[in-house]
């Protein structure tokens, strides 16, 4: 059954055309996450604790530090996708909506760059 | 304009609850419960970068009881978001629509949260040395 509306249809409403590239990006951060937070959650009840020096020892070795970047790569790409998904569907009024989709926009960026720069100083400069 | 009055998704308060919904708006809330979660996630590691006092108090703050119950939370939160996620990704391969198999899947989902849950903090619990 049709369900749009002569005047919808003739705008060509009801698409946002870039839908599936964003489910698909979407589900790429998810498989990544799965081994990735498994290590990050077995990493932290290790570090359950844990003092400065035997942190920074931990985060310096190399094999964790490239973890630790991939983990908060694919940590805030998964979260600001399914934010975004969440928003767009509970948030109707325009102005809180677009608003809202810029702060989980601008936040998802500022927190992943200062994790990163986190691991990259605690781990070469410490 | 009345010819745009039709059926809205989500419509959720016309279905009665049952576990399929319920697991489904659950691995939403769990979502956004994480994405919150990754203020405090950023607050920790970014600690570090300011040297062993502000490390030291970050690590202080999360061994805390009221920080310990904030991560119990997480941690049930992640392993559900993490265990229904590998649910849905069956969905997004086609697998898993029969009504039995959405149900059986779904509390094999909740039972695996719940003991991972628990065998995470009864370890954390032991190496601490029960105190």
């Amino acid at each position: 059954m049709e369900m749009r509306s002569p005047l919808g249809r003739v705008r060509g409403l009801g698409s946002t055309k870039s839908g599936t590239q964003h489910w698909v990006a979407e589900r790429v951060g998810a498989i990544a996450l799965v081994p990735l937070s498994l290590w990050f959650i077995y990493s932290v009840v290790a570090l359950n604790g844990a003092d400065y020096v035997t942190f920074k020892l931990w985060l310096g070795e190399h094999g964790n530090a490239v973890l630790m970047i991939s983990f908060v790569v694919a940590l805030f790409y998964h979260a600001k996708m399914g934010l975004e998904v969440v928003v767009e569907d509970y948030v109707h009024h325009e102005t809180a909506k677009v608003t809202t989709l810029f702060i989980i926009r601008f936040a998802t960026f500022l927190s992943g760059l200062s994790c990163i720069l986190a691991t990259l100083r605690v781990a070469f400069i410490g | 304009m009345a010819a745009t009055n039709r059926p809205l998704s989500p419509h959720l308060q016309v279905y009665r609850p049952q576990i399929t919904s319920m697991l489904s708006i659950l691995h939403r809330i769990t979502g956004v419960a994480l994405g919150l979660g990754t203020v405090l996630f950023t607050y920790w590691l970014t600690s570090a970068a300011y040297g062993p006092d502000a490390f030291h108090r970050a690590q202080g703050l999360m061994g805390s009881w009221f920080g310990l119950l904030v991560l119990f939370g997480f941690t049930f939160a992640l392993y559900y978001h993490l265990c229904n996620g590998i649910r849905h990704m069956f969905w997004d391969i086609g697998m898993g629509y029969e009504m039995t198999t959405l149900r059986k899947s779904g509390l094999f989902v909740v039972l695996v949260t719940i003991v991972m849950t628990i065998a995470t903090w009864a370890y954390i619990w032991s190496r601490a040395g029960g105190s």
